[in-house]
């Protein structure tokens, strides 16, 4: 089969790749880029762990093809800690046991990830509205909004100390 | 061991975040920055990619298959077919159940996406275009998919393979679809008992067909290097070694040069405990071409092919007193095994452990008989986060109960409170044979009714149901469950021959690390981090020096695997016991430093002082050292042990659970708004993780009760096979769960340890149906069969006329 070039920044490296066109983003990220991070568990986007950022957005890569991502940046697990610190939500998801068997917890990081920017001081019935596309079968949740609470008081302080850095 | 007394004392316990310590997960540093790796993260040089044809039809024939098209797809390089499979004699297989499956399908499929051929391609989209070009003709024939038809006389043949076999691996068969009869308890000692009963109460119970659907498939990654003869095979397995010794014995390769690989697992809670079809493929597939093969099924693969559990067609009956005392117990069972009888029990029971399902009462007799058939499903029937069938029967005697309460007109925790093997009568021998180890039921039951005030609760239910406008009804469920788990003894357990014990080995290295290698495999359970807090406590080194490796079976000793909460009672053992062994030489070795007799040393959290004098004492990582350099007189050098566990007995978890539903009168919309569990696993190792195991075992039990199933047509069509049917509960419907405990050490478990993941699943499914059925219980109704979806909820409703 043919083929197509895309460009594609993948947690910020641009990159240029000649793609099937039938390749759907999942099998790009693990098999060609070797991000096996975002996992794949159910190809109907139900479960969600496949889920990364795509623009801004949170997208279940397991059906949305490689050749959608052309001209995109798109965010993976492998992505989130920056410069050897772990973002906010993996160190929530680890204080408060938000994760067991870790095979959707690729995909809950990248959905609490962009969820909290959305919103960033959600209720409880808010994070569990805004996280309701991705599947657990080992925690029952309680831990995971726990996990997403601790991470949005985080970066809720931590946006609070730079304001008042810049104030000083 | 001394207890703490001076912030000393307690800053060195500490510092070995030892047993009792809510410990962080060791696992997570990989997980939560992608670094885990399962099996379809593994990648090798030249790997092939394997995908499976299978058969659309229930029971049919196969006339003919031609691969001529699939081999003409680009990149595709071998179609196998069962013709293939026969010279090698691998086109069926044992099963651990003492019957033999289909691996791929010989001239007639047995079941809806049965294993017809398979497809070896270089890639997996390649495969794919492959398996779409095989043409198979097939026959149709009559299926049966109703456990209750498959034992009619006229009942069509499902298994032609079996013809004139008239005894099976569990006895005689009394018809061509029958698989086994398997009878418990004293049948004329419970007959005797209903003869003479006051009250006889009975009830029909289904459990629907319902399947473990952990988020990680199936799958295998098989290597065999044709010039070493060795095969390597990464495998979502929860039993590693057992699939090492199948293998060997099915290909012919010696033990000594397969190496089975359990990697990082993505959930089991059952569904990895079977050897499947498609590892086998795999395997000949990578031998045959010489190169590795990738097996990994999809979710509509998974759900319609891969083990399930449940399908129990349930009669019961208790005999009681006026007053509600129980005084005898009568089950008879249906199980529905599907096409193949693959159940992974231990071998001895066909019906697993069901007849642990006189549960927490004293129940003086009793008997159960459990009928196995084939019907043209999928096969399965393996321990949904449960020990073998152990859901089954605590449902079965939770809802009899409750039932016989009922009728009574006793209230539910009243005729529980009045019928429990009493504190002082352990350890208890049931009426089928099993000796419970430890239990305190009523004191269980007095703090969960205190702590969510049950008589309000009532007096709120008495209001609801006085007005009738109430736009909900509410029910109140009740469970007091008790387990059997960490199979277990070899006397009475075993898998394919092999005892069920486990193992640990554990190397102490000079500079005071150490390593311990387990026969068990975690899913998710936090293996490496508890086991490591064990041996902290035991041996004075810190957790977090101490690595846990299991899974690989070059380097982890023989374990039977994690299923069936074996893991702390069996395996948790072996490594206190293994500990134990090292702690005895390392005290030598103290004695031999500190020159006095062993008499005269004390263990204190991390050292041995000599008594009386503390100032005078050797720390372990002296000890550690000195095991490398300077050893007393005639004792081998190193510091290390294994030990193979085998367990005396069962251990017995029970818990008192406690739900309040508000039924919705228009829609059946059933909102859990409390739900209570008390959990006693005995000595609790992690509290943090054992809290975080029971949130997710409640969650799997509320899926189960609430809404999964697997429904079937009268053809055999699986009409729920993708996430979109198959209900696993969301962040929105899950529940908010409130925990508690009490502690009744086990008596024979080093530890006092009894294992705790699979308590919740066991028993919130008859408080589920406890709850729902309550709601409904002053309309006269006593029971609902599972799942309490709305529109089933609504049907009672109206059936009951309280719709609005």
């Amino acid at each position: 089969m043919p083929k197509k070039l895309i460009t594609v920044t993948v947690n910020g490296r641009k990159l240029e790749k000649a793609v099937e066109p039938r390749t759907l983003l999942i099998h790009f990220l693990r098999e060609e880029l070797q991000l096996t991070g975002a996992h794949i568990g159910c190809e109907t986007s139900h479960c969600g762990v496949c889920t990364v950022d795509i623009d801004g957005q949170s997208v279940k890569s397991c059906t949305h093809l490689a050749v959608q991502c052309d001209g995109s940046e798109v965010l993976t697990v492998e992505g989130l800690a920056q410069g050897g610190v772990l973002h906010a939500v993996q160190e929530g998801f680890y204080k408060e046991h938000g994760l067991q068997c870790g095979f959707c917890t690729p995909g809950m990081l990248m959905r609490a990830y962009r969820l909290l920017q959305e919103n960033p001081a959600p209720s409880e019935e808010e994070i569990r509205m805004g996280m309701a596309g991705n599947l657990c079968r080992c925690t029952g949740y309680q831990n995971i909004v726990k996990a997403v609470q601790y991470a949005a008081a985080k970066l809720q302080a931590h946006q609070e100390s730079q304001k008042e850095g810049v104030a000083a | 061991m001394n207890a703490p007394t001076n912030p000393t004392l307690l800053e060195r316990r500490d510092a070995l975040q030892g047993l009792g310590d809510s410990r962080l997960r060791k696992e997570d540093a990989r997980f939560i920055q992608g670094k885990g790796n399962y099996v379809d993260d593994i990648k090798m040089p030249g790997m092939l990619h394997m995908d499976i044809v299978r058969s659309p039809f229930a029971h049919a024939r196969i006339k003919g298959i031609d691969k001529s098209e699939a081999l003409k797809v680009p990149g595709v390089i071998a179609v196998l077919t069962a013709e293939d499979l026969k010279p090698l004699k691998l086109h069926w297989m044992p099963t651990l159940a003492g019957d033999v499956a289909a691996v791929l399908a010989d001239e007639k499929v047995h079941f809806q996406m049965q294993e017809v051929a398979v497809v070896i391609a270089e890639d997996r989209y390649a495969a794919a275009d492959g398996v779409e070009a095989v043409r198979v003709d097939y026959e149709e024939l009559p299926p049966v998919i109703d456990a209750k038809e498959a034992l009619k006389p006229d009942a069509p043949v499902l298994r032609e393979d079996l013809a004139g076999k008239t005894e099976g691996a569990h006895g005689k068969r009394e018809h061509h679809n029958h698989i086994f009869t398997w009878d418990a308890g004293d049948k004329a000692a419970a007959d005797a008992a209903f003869a003479a009963a006051p009250v006889v109460v009975k009830q029909h119970l289904l459990y629907p067909r319902v399947h473990p659907c952990p988020l990680e498939t199936c799958g295998c990654v098989a290597s065999f290097d044709p010039v070493r003869g060795e095969l390597t095979t990464f495998l979502t397995s929860q039993a590693p070694h057992v699939v090492r010794t199948v293998v060997s014995l099915l290909s012919g390769i010696p033990e000594s040069k397969v190496r089975i690989v359990s990697p990082d697992i993505g959930g089991g809670f059952g569904n990895k405990v079977g050897i499947y079809p498609g590892y086998v493929c795999a395997i000949v597939a990578s031998i045959v071409l010489g190169k590795p093969v990738k097996w990994v099924e999809d979710r509509i693969e998974n759900i319609s092919s891969t083990a399930f559990a449940r399908d129990y067609h349930m009669d019961g009956e208790i005999a009681a007193t006026a007053d509600g005392k129980i005084t005898g117990l009568r089950v008879h069972v249906i199980a529905d095994h599907g096409a193949f009888d693959a159940c992974a029990d231990p071998t001895k029971f066909p019906a697993g452990l069901f007849h642990i399902c006189s549960g927490s009462y004293d129940i003086p007799a009793a008997f159960a008989s459990v009928k196995g058939v084939y019907t043209n499903k999928a096969p399965g029937g393996v321990a949904y986060r449960c020990s073998f069938r152990v859901t089954e029967a605590v449902y079965l005697i939770e809802r009899l109960v409750d039932v016989l309460a009922q009728k009574l007109g006793i209230d539910k925790a009243e005729i529980r409170a009045k019928n429990f093997i009493r504190k002082e009568q352990f350890p208890y021998t049931s009426a089928f044979g099993f000796e419970y180890d430890s239990g305190d039921y009523q004191t269980a039951l007095d703090k969960v009714l205190k702590a969510v005030d049950y008589k309000a609760l009532r007096a709120e239910q008495a209001a609801k149901r006085a007005d009738p406008n109430s736009p909900t009804l509410m029910g109140i469920g009740l469970a007091s469950f008790t387990e059997v788990v960490g199979a277990g003894p070899s006397k009475m357990c075993d898998i394919l021959g092999v005892g069920m014990f486990d193992s640990c080995e554990i190397r102490v290295h000079p500079t005071g690390s150490a390593i311990a290698r387990m026969g068990t495999t975690s899913q998710g359970q936090g293996h490496q981090t508890t086991y490591a807090q064990i041996i902290a406590t035991e041996l004075g080194i810190a957790s977090e020096v101490i690595q846990v490796e299991e899974g690989d079976t070059s380097t982890a000793p023989y374990g039977l695997g994690t299923y069936g909460s074996r893991s702390t009672p069996v395996a948790g053992a072996a490594i206190a016991m293994a500990s134990r062994k090292i702690h005895a030489k390392a005290k030598k070795i103290a004695a031999h430093l500190l020159e006095v007799g062993e008499d005269d040393l004390d263990f204190e959290i991390d050292r041995f002082n000599v008594k009386g004098d503390a100032a005078r004492h050797k720390t372990m990582k002296d000890i550690c050292w000195a095991a490398y350099n300077n050893v007393p007189p005639g004792m081998e050098m190193g510091l290390e042990a294994v030990h193979y566990y085998d367990p005396p007995n069962f251990t017995f978890p029970f818990g008192i659970y406690l739900c309040v539903v508000d039924i919705d009168r228009a829609t059946g919309e059933t909102k859990v708004r409390r739900f209570y569990a008390l959990d006693d696993c005995g000595t609790r190792i992690n509290p943090m993780i054992i809290e975080g195991q029971i949130h997710g075992g409640l969650t799997e039990g509320y899926a189960v009760a609430m809404g999964q199933q697997m429904p079937f047509d009268a053809q055999g069509n699986l009409l729920g096979n993708t996430l979109m049917d198959y209900f696993l509960p969301t962040f929105v419907e899950t529940p908010h769960w409130e925990t508690d405990h009490t502690v009744t050490p086990s008596p024979h478990h080093p530890l006092g340890a009894k294992g705790v993941a699979e308590s919740p699943h066991v028993g919130s499914i008859p408080t589920f149906t406890s709850a729902v059925v309550d709601a409904f219980a002053h309309l006269g109704v006593t029971h609902m069969t599972m799942p309490h979806s709305s529109y089933r909820v609504w049907q009672q409703l109206v059936a009951s006329g309280v719709n609005l």
